[in-house]
């Protein structure tokens, strides 16, 4: 594997890049919206008193 | 069904990772996503020393942690995008010099492998590197200066920005066609861009970091792109390098899944805390524990790397403990003190509430 290389079409390889895009689309818009609906109430844990503070 | 998508994940290597080593990734990717996401660096510093010094080989180390950090600039970049920070023009020119830099550097990974070197060349490289940024950024901190992303910064609008005086000068003197013009008015040759593109993208593929503590300053100073758009360009100028260069290290067998995989679970949700963080504590409060750490990681690895050179374990686990001990407490750290500082505004709210 030593010396420059172009890159070569390698199923399996592509496959694991993809796995990696994909599970960061999925993390972005799942953690996206667990932030929106569960942060607030998260906060309130974390932080203390109630909402109407705010 | 389930059966195929289980033969797949057991072909790429999702489950040869035990569950203890599984949960380690997670917890150690969500504090390194903390980290990320407040200070805007540090993605990867601490990540391929910690595999090496897992005994991970070389290559495996260096291409988990750049496939890591292609996860990890899809989500920045998505957010970026979001914000209207990316300069496609500016990113495109320079995917072409990362690539071949990445390249370049991944070649020499695996010649150094070849005589059985890598590990502790790339070691020594960490030390130096580590050590070099940490005492930077400690000093800059102790100076009450920035350091990494400067976020006021980066929330100021275009027309705000000044080019810093070096990159002027810059742009004046190197004007060997084609010349390009960029977002914020800048007009630059696009050789200027491909050699800081080739120098960062040698880093990248030798060490397996993303590059931006030294693209991000090289976009500002070198080309003078504002700081935001240097910012969100250089996230996704990483997309397709890092993408590149982790499909030719995973050509070698040396991207894990098992080990990406727990990393970008744990550390896009860090990064969503730190980056939240940042609106509450001002950064530059507790940069110089960031800095700190950086020179205990540099000095883990060198005591990793004199235990695997005298076949200690006991150094080697220290250097290990030292590692992710140092970003543990400073990611606390970050969170301790932005938890305090949001009850003592929920106070202050109450109190004059009442």
């Amino acid at each position: 594997m030593a010396g420059l290389e172009i890159p070569t079409w390698d199923p399996e390889t592509a496959l694991l890049i993809g796995v990696i895009l994909f599970e960061a689309f999925v993390l972005y818009a799942g953690y996206g919206g667990l932030e929106r609906l569960v942060g607030p109430y998260l906060m309130d844990l974390v932080v203390g008193g109630d909402s109407s503070a705010r | 069904m389930l059966d195929s998508l289980v033969g797949a994940l057991a072909g790429l290597g999702v489950l040869d990772t035990s569950p203890e080593m599984l949960a380690l990734f997670v917890g150690f990717g969500l504090v390194v996503g903390v980290l990320f996401g407040f200070f805007g660096m540090g993605g990867s510093f601490l990540v391929t020393p910690a595999l090496l010094m897992l005994d991970y080989p070389a290559p495996v180390a260096v291409g988990s942690g750049m496939a890591f950090v292609f996860g990890t600039a899809v989500i920045a970049t998505l957010k970026h995008h979001d914000l209207g920070q990316v300069d496609y023009k500016l990113g495109v020119i320079m995917i072409t010099g990362t690539t071949i830099g990445i390249e370049a550097g991944r070649a020499s990974v695996y010649y150094l492998e070849s005589m059985g070197l890598a590990g502790g060349v790339i070691s020594v490289a960490y030390v130096v590197l580590l050590g070099g940024v940490g005492a930077m950024v400690t000093r800059d901190a102790l100076k009450g200066d920035g350091g990494g992303v400067d976020h006021e910064a980066a929330d100021k609008d275009l027309d705000e920005y000044e080019i810093p005086e070096i990159a002027k000068k810059i742009q004046r003197t190197v004007r060997i066609p084609p010349m390009v013009t960029l977002r914020g008015d800048v007009r630059v040759s696009a050789w200027v861009i491909t050699a800081v593109a080739f120098a960062t993208g040698v880093l990248s593929g030798f060490l397996g970091v993303g590059g931006g503590f030294i693209r991000m300053p090289a976009m500002i100073y070198a080309i003078g792109v504002p700081v935001p758009v240097a910012v969100g360009t250089d996230l996704f100028e990483i997309v397709f390098s890092g993408g590149l260069g982790s499909y030719l290290y995973g050509q070698g067998g040396g991207v894990n899944l098992g080990i990406v995989a727990p990393l970008l679970f744990g550390s896009a949700l860090g990064a969503r805390v730190g980056s939240a963080a940042t609106a509450v504590v001002d950064s530059d409060e507790i940069k110089v524990y960031f800095g700190g750490m950086l020179l205990v990681g540099a000095i883990a690895v060198g005591i990793g790397e004199v235990g695997s050179y005298l076949g200690n374990s006991t150094l080697e686990l220290l250097g290990l403990v030292l590692v992710i001990g140092a970003a543990v407490v400073v990611a606390f750290a970050v969170l301790y003190t932005t938890v305090t500082s949001l009850r003592v505004t929920r106070q202050q709210q109450t109190s004059a509430a009442d």
